[in-house]
């Protein structure tokens, strides 16, 4: 990776865009938010997007003929405009928005399903995931496969956490119609090698699907060098509101697929006989969009180029190395995912002794650290490390050194709790 | 929130020790139950003999609350009629969705009193029902498979 120039942020400053920050929980703890990788929280300049947008904007998007409809769907439309910059997009129409990135995922599986001619996927074709994707990347490809004959395959991974490529050939191969893959690992906190990957399933026509809802708040993202047919991600997790996602798509291919679903908007013509259908992105919005919350995105992206996406990705960068420096010095403690900050997203699963992660995420929580505990979505991942479930802390763009040290005094506090060492 | 609240110690001892832990022969149910938030897992058989419960044997990963909780529902309804049994599976089901307003009864719940703390953590009540999810379904099927022998040999 090339460095870029960037001015670093001060992260003092920063949080006091975040209200929720210096919430106190019970007992008048101070809030210590590691739980990002799950839903990030939300800068004011978000919420009061938000709230503008219902106080004085609010009206149906492209279909109401007064100044309230006009102003609706031209903040609609600003948002997308938005989104498509920030992610490199060469045009506006390929960003369609979406509920969330299950969403974008379950309708790229879908329409490929559903099109006809060399894009459909069918019997005898295979489509290749790999051990680490969130559920969302897997049970959508389950579904098409049951549904057309087609066979899946999946790319294990080391101890490390680090994709097994050697068999990218054998995996990838001529019958290969669709790779899909995370970017960043939501449980492991690996970063793929996305390209790599990509230019193998291209040279046997297959098509790239890229979940980057862990890559997308916390890297710049460039999807016109990325390889990636379709990308998807998700705004809750990049400061941005819940209810909108993205699904990002070359506009060639987004032109050739049939709809997912039918509704309002996502037409040319109806009768009661037949429909025809909207180009893309409009194809594909069908019924009254998530508006505000697309509003709110808009201003979440705002937010992050006003920080500076390679700012955010250094500053990612230097906290996830704090923290595994810290963690490894806890007795017990095994991180799950590469323990060395190369390649990798600011989320680290960690088992700790013999204290069932529940149990950690209670103690931690009876502190104000807010961690993740369970298979984080990511049930095979698990399993393939042999093991059944994890405590994941997870940082982002206001994370400060001393809440990781609070996790750890959490940590060590946890064991003494339960009597392990 | 006051861990000690939750982490009784009766509720620990059991967890460090469980009572009647492992999977045994015979049995007329066995059930797999899972809980999808944190994929805990539970391996459940019971025996029922006479109408009464024989035996309940499990194998089981979870966290001290699930752990903790089976041990203790064994401890309950082995070698109780199933018809008692069942009404104590209503009572500690009432003790744990009462949100911390049901005042058990320890005389009937014994060790069991000690979820009461359970109820003010909603995101743990599921820990702590998991293995008795798991026996009142097991005891179900070998309620009715019971009944299907039975006609089957009149």
């Amino acid at each position: 990776m090339t460095a870029v120039a960037h001015e670093a942020y001060d992260v003092v400053t920063v949080r006091e865009d975040f209200p929720i920050l210096s919430r106190r929980l019970a007992g008048g703890v101070p809030l210590v938010y590691l739980d990002s990788a799950n839903s990030s929280q939300k800068p004011l300049s978000v919420i009061d997007a938000l709230s503008e947008h219902y106080q004085r904007h609010n009206a149906n998007v492209a279909r109401a003929m007064h100044q309230l409809g006009t102003e609706s769907s031209q903040a609609f439309e600003d948002a997308r405009d938005k989104v498509a910059a920030f992610i490199g997009a060469p045009s506006r129409d390929e960003v369609v928005f979406t509920k969330n990135a299950t969403e974008a995922l379950n309708l790229v599986a879908n329409v490929l399903g559903l099109a006809g001619g060399e894009l459909g996927v069918r019997s005898g074709d295979e489509v290749v995931i790999t051990a680490m994707e969130h559920h969302s990347n897997i049970v959508p490809w389950q579904l098409l496969c049951q549904r057309t004959g087609a066979t899946l395959r999946w790319f294990d991974f080391d101890d490390g956490g680090r994709l097994d490529l050697s068999q990218l050939d054998q995996l990838v191969n001529e019958r290969t119609k669709v790779v899909s893959l995370t970017w960043v690992s939501n449980m492991l906190g690996t970063v793929n090698p996305v390209s790599d990957i990509a230019r193998r399933a291209h040279e046997v026509g297959a098509l790239v699907v890229v979940d980057a809802s862990q890559a997308v708040p916390q890297l710049p993202v460039d999807v016109s060098t990325l390889g990636a047919d379709f990308v998807a991600f998700t705004g809750h997790k990049m400061v941005g509101p819940t209810g909108i996602g993205v699904l990002w798509g070359r506009r060639e291919l987004l032109a050739q697929l049939p709809p997912f679903l039918g509704g309002g908007e996502m037409i040319e013509t109806v009768t009661l006989q037949r429909s025809t259908y909207a180009p893309p992105p409009a194809r594909f919005e069908a019924g009254t969009p998530p508006i505000a919350q697309a509003v709110g995105l808009g201003a979440a992206v705002d937010y992050l180029n006003g920080l500076g996406m390679a700012a955010v990705a250094a500053h990612e960068r230097a906290i996830t190395a704090y923290a595994l420096g810290r963690l490894t010095e806890v007795g017990g403690l095994r991180v799950l995912g590469p323990t060395e900050p190369v390649d990798r997203g600011g989320a680290v699963s960690f088992e700790l002794a013999s204290i069932h992660p529940h149990d950690v995420a209670q103690v931690l929580d009876s502190r104000g650290v807010a961690v993740r505990a369970g298979h984080h979505c990511a049930k095979p991942a698990h399993a393939r490390l042999g093991v059944q479930s994890s405590t994941r802390a997870s940082f982002y763009l206001y994370t400060l050194p001393d809440e990781v040290d609070a996790l750890v005094d959490g940590l060590e506090f946890a064991k003494r709790y339960f009597g392990v060492d | 929130m006051q861990l000690d609240t939750l982490y009784r110690e009766i509720i620990l001892d059991h967890y460090k020790r469980p009572h009647h832990k492992g999977l045994r022969e015979p049995y007329d149910a066995e059930v797999q139950h899972v809980n999808p938030a944190c994929g805990d897992e539970i391996t459940l058989r019971v025996r029922i003999d006479d109408d009464s419960v024989a035996d309940v044997s499990y194998d089981a990963i979870g966290c001290s609350i699930s752990q903790a909780s089976v041990s203790v529902l064994t401890d309950l309804v082995i070698g109780k009629p199933v018809a008692e049994a069942l009404t104590l599976h209503e009572e500690f089901l009432a003790l744990m969705q009462g949100r911390g307003q049901v005042a058990p009864d320890e005389d009937r719940l014994e060790d069991g009193v000690a979820f009461a703390g359970v109820a003010q953590f909603p995101g743990r009540i599921k820990c702590a029902l998991l293995g008795w999810m798991a026996w009142k379904d097991a005891t179900a099927q070998a309620v009715a498979r019971g009944a299907v022998r039975e006609e089957d040999a009149s």
